[in-house]
């Protein structure tokens, strides 16, 4: 599994010497040694590859280093306590000066908990325990003063105000003023050397509506930047990126430290944490289970997710032998247009077939069409001018609205659960029932009875981890919340399921879960057609593949032929040949 | 006892915003009692209250739906107006029957309505600007129809829609035995729904508040029906209004809570692209929330007009905003996705009863408006922190 035999981050000067692992009784030896003595070089490397940028960005200041063996945080028993829940139960963080400090757990265990409590966000008071800083006892009533004293938290959703520039999102709130009004030529010339440090090629006046997602994160870091960070906190920080602006911020994250910058990354992506990670500290149910130094064991992938899930994970993927029937929807000529430009063809003339039984992947990269082919299928709730046939059990049928496509047997749950997918402040059952009310109503009225019965046997089925299902769906996890979204499409009992990232944001313990529901929705009969950034994913758990390029379909492997690069190779062909 | 106490933590006292505006409305109910040395609840001011305030509860009970939804509708007051004036042109310029100026009036709400859920459902324009126009456009169509006068008197019919009262059909002996037979069979209805509905709860297996609290809402709740019921007795007799402001209750309370179309309603303000993604027909709901919305307010037209025996082109100014108080003051979130019904009509009756309280105490105009906007705010700034408490707003 450990892909980065030799890769682990070069270390920047002055980290600490010795491995520690603060709560020994948790502690197992490591296991899964396959890559033990491929360890790199620790801190006496001076060849460091990135010391020439690094100076030129600006040096650390040299006291630094004097310091250094003394942690720059410490969290002592932390004890956090919702109204019913134990989030936190005496966590305890130990995050050492200028390292990169990964935390790992399983969505709900805790980590966004501890981060809010560490930045401010749960003022002192509302928790137990102590968090020293530098050394010193510190007690923030909210976030203001976190980052007054260098703790800044980015979190995962990006704060920036879409309208306004990139210098004005920068000094939000701290504006450079002169005579009390701003001085827009320092605004925005400051601005423009904040990113430069982190690496944006873009004028700091540019609206950051036009910008990606990537270059948002960097804009939000160069904003940390200004309030002269010490300790950085990055919430899931590539979750939303592609491939080259992850590996963008992941350098960058290196160079921070050799800044003399610590961070602290929350992120459920293993190999970005094996890849860049000094220590990593696991919490699991509200409690600290161990810290791993990076550097020192011999961690893999498999050695985090053993600490997370609390057991072996022989495999990511549950094995599972399909048994592929007839036709269930097959698509011909799908052409879509897109809604604002009904000049840009989105989807060009695709071909898609869906078997009983079977789980089809799509594969693209970001824009290449993936969700929009999805939507516009599923009652044409995305795109313009469609043209192309739809065929449902070899009969064509007409979906034109989202209700008809419900009622042709279709489901699409969306990538993106808090927008499009979940109703955040109603209950579980009002969510798991809201597309098949029908079922639910008798004589016109709804049984709340009957939707209470049949949530909770969901509930208990997808083993939702809630109270019960008069829960608030926004204060579940995401892999919780991802539960409740299937079980409101399987409750629809569609025949046809539509599945976008169905296991984006979540972490490992869960998606095996969701590996599991997906391969009993095949093993009833239902066509399951799963669309994923993570190609490993796709090869885990489907049949057969589709790549799709710009729009146009470029392949249909049987997984047994498929492999991550010959299928990149299909999603990045640039005129596609229409069948393989 | 004690264990009646803590399940009284668990329970009413831990959800202080459901339980909240109940405890809102008998402080106030208490304060004005005390302050008006009881003058607040003689049998006539009962009876006054619930007459006076009839129409902005009829409006509130629509547009709770309306800001459930994720809406604002600023025209009712104006559409109050309109229909009105309708009713009065059919009843006594064309001296038709009073039952087809009802009808005449309801078609009008129903057709203006229709309008604006066009717009705001199928054009897509924000209901504020929709229904700001059609708040002066309706005015103005109001004083179209007039003439700019006034038009008076209604025949006897259509006034006693307003004015009108059950009295004696079961003799009377200094009280009205009919009345207070009402309010009986509604505890006894009132009590065969919770048990039955407690019963439903206990077969599947959910928790059930502990019986003693049970009895004792009952109790209360009887109680309270039985001492209203009395001073309706004692003066007058039974408001028609006041059967047909229950019938609306009831009903608008079943189609929120127990209906597709009401489960649609919150879907769409909870989160909208979600709704339309769960095959919920968002124009359709919109369209026929703002159509039902034209309904209510011609009903609250008539009431209005048949009340004053007046059909005047300045009637129902500003009840979009009493409507629009009465909604918020009773737990809907301006964001939308959030209300009740019930939580519409207390908001109404609290702003009623201190109009009425502070009238009887001699309080100005002047500072009565001062009074309820803060009482507005501060009723909304405590939902806020009711929520901030319980930790709903995360992100």
């Amino acid at each position: 599994m450990n892909s980065h035999p030799a890769e682990h981050p070069d270390s920047a000067a002055g980290s600490g010497p010795a491995p520690r692992i603060p709560d020994p009784a948790a502690a197992p030896p490591p296991e899964g040694t396959t890559g033990a003595a491929a360890a790199p070089s620790d801190g006496a490397s001076t060849a460091d590859p990135d010391a020439p940028l690094l100076e030129q960005i600006g040096a650390v200041p040299a006291t630094e280093d004097v310091s250094s063996h003394a942690p720059i945080l410490e969290m002592r028993g932390i004890t956090k306590i919702f109204p019913g829940v134990r989030a936190l139960d005496d966590v305890n963080l130990e995050v050492k000066r200028g390292e990169i400090h990964a935390i790992c757990g399983e969505n709900g265990a805790g980590k966004s908990t501890l981060m809010k409590v560490l930045s401010g966000v749960y003022p002192h008071g509302t928790y137990e325990g102590e968090i020293l800083f530098d050394g010193r006892p510190v007690q923030f009533s909210d976030i203001r003063s976190s980052e007054a004293e260098g703790i800044v938290i980015i979190h995962q959703e990006l704060a920036l105000s879409p309208y306004l520039s990139i210098a004005e999102n920068i000094f939000l709130g701290n504006e450079i003023t002169k005579l009390g009004l701003i001085d827009w030529h320092r605004t925005n010339a400051e601005a423009q050397k904040l990113l430069a440090r982190v690496g944006l090629a873009e004028p700091a006046t540019t609206a950051v509506s036009q910008l990606g997602v990537g270059k948002q994160q960097l804009v939000e870091i160069a904003k940390a930047l200004s309030k002269e960070v010490k300790l950085l906190i990055l919430d899931e920080p590539t979750a939303a990126l592609n491939d080259d602006d992850s590996e963008h911020l992941l350098t960058l994250m290196r160079h921070l430290k050799g800044q003399g910058i610590t961070c602290i990354m929350i992120s459920h992506k293993l190999n970005e944490i094996a890849e860049i990670a000094d220590s990593t500290t696991i919490i699991r149910d509200g409690r600290t289970i161990e810290t791993l130094d990076m550097r020192h064991d011999a961690v893999t992938e498999n050695r985090i997710i053993k600490g997370m899930v609390g057991r072996d994970m022989d495999s990511r993927f549950p094995e599972h032998e399909s048994s592929i029937g007839e036709e269930a929807l097959r698509i011909e000529d799908w052409t879509v247009h897109h809604p604002l430009d009904p000049t840009r063809t989105v989807i060009d003339a695709a071909n898609l077939t869906l078997r009983k039984g079977e789980i089809v992947g799509l594969a693209g990269l970001m824009g290449a069409g993936r969700t929009e082919l999805a939507m516009s299928v599923f009652g044409h709730a995305w795109g313009r001018d469609i043209s192309g046939r739809l065929f449902k059990d070899g009969k064509e049928i007409h979906a034109d609205s989202v209700s008809a496509a419900i009622q042709h047997g279709l489901a699409y749950a969306t990538e993106d659960r808090k927008h499009y997918g979940l109703n955040l402040i109603q209950d579980i059952r009002r969510n798991i029932t809201i597309a098949s009310l029908p079922k639910v109503t008798r004589r016109g009225f709804l049984d709340e009875n009957k939707e209470v019965r049949v949530s909770e046997d969901f509930r208990k089925s997808m083993n939702i981890k809630a109270p019960g299902v008069s829960s608030i769906v926004g204060q579940l996890s995401g892999g919780n919340q991802q539960k409740v979204v299937l079980s409101k499409w399987m409750f629809s009992e569609p025949d046809v399921l539509i599945l976008d990232e169905p296991t984006r944001g979540i972490d490992v313990g869960a998606k095996y879960e969701i590996y599991t529901i997906i391969n009993k929705l095949a093993d009833a009969g239902k066509s399951v057609l799963v669309i994923s950034s993570e190609l490993p994913e796709l090869l885990g758990i489907c049949d057969r593949i589709y790549t799709l390029c710009e729009g146009r379909i470029t392949g249909d492997v049987p997984v047994a032929e498929a492999t991550q690069e010959s299928l990149m190779q299909r999603m990045t062909m640039e005129t596609g040949s229409k069948n393989s | 006892m004690t264990s009646l106490m803590q399940s009284l933590k668990a329970g009413p006292l831990a959800n202080l915003r459901q339980s909240g505006i109940y405890i809102a409305l008998a402080v106030i109910i208490v304060l004005f009692a005390v302050l008006t040395d009881g003058s607040l609840l003689t049998s006539q001011n009962v009876t006054n209250l619930v007459v006076q305030n009839s129409y902005v509860l009829i409006l509130a009970i629509g547009m709770v739906m309306i800001i459930i939804a994720g809406h604002i509708d600023l025209s009712v007051g104006s559409v109050v107006a309109l229909t009105g004036a309708v009713a009065g042109v059919v009843a006594v310029r064309m001296e038709l029957p009073w039952i087809l100026a009802i009808l005449a009036a309801i078609l009008v709400g129903a057709l203006v309505g229709a309008w604006q859920g066009f717009w705001v459902a199928f054009v897509g324009i924000p209901a504020f600007i929709v229904t700001l126009a059609g708040m002066l456009a309706f005015r103005g169509l109001a004083m179209i129809v007039l003439g700019n006068t006034q038009i008076s008197p209604f025949p006897g019919p259509f006034r006693s829609i307003a004015s009108g009262y059950l009295n004696g059909l079961l003799g009377g002996y200094g009280y009205d035995a009919f009345t207070l037979l009402l309010g009986g069979l509604c505890v006894a209805a009132f009590a065969w729904m919770q048990w039955s509905a407690r019963r439903g709860r206990i077969a599947y297996e959910q928790t059930v508040e502990p019986m003693a609290l049970f009895i004792l809402k009952l109790v209360l709740v009887a109680l309270l029906i039985m001492a209203f019921a009395w001073k309706l007795a004692t003066y007058k007799g039974l408001p028609i209004v006041l059967i047909i402001l229950a019938f609306l209750i009831v009903i608008y309370t079943v189609v929120t809570s127990r209906t597709p179309f009401g489960r649609s309603v919150y879907a769409i303000g909870g989160n909208l692209p979600a709704a339309r993604l769960s095959g919920i027909k968002v124009k359709w709901v919109n369209f026929w929330l703002f159509v039902n919305m034209g309904v209510l307010s011609a009903i609250a037209g008539i009431v209005f007009t048949a009340r004053l025996n007046l059909a005047n082109p300045k009637a129902g100014q500003n009840f979009e905003l009493d409507a629009i108080a009465a909604c918020f003051i009773g737990g809907a979130a301006v964001s939308g996705g959030v209300g009740r019904v019930v939580g519409a009509i207390i908001g109404g009756l609290i702003m009623g009863i201190m109009n009425n309280g502070m009238s009887l105490m001699g309080i100005g105009i002047d500072y009565q408006q001062a009074i309820k906007g803060l009482v507005l705010l501060g009723a909304v700034a405590f939902d806020v922190w009711n929520k901030r408490r319980a930790g709903a707003v995360e992100a």
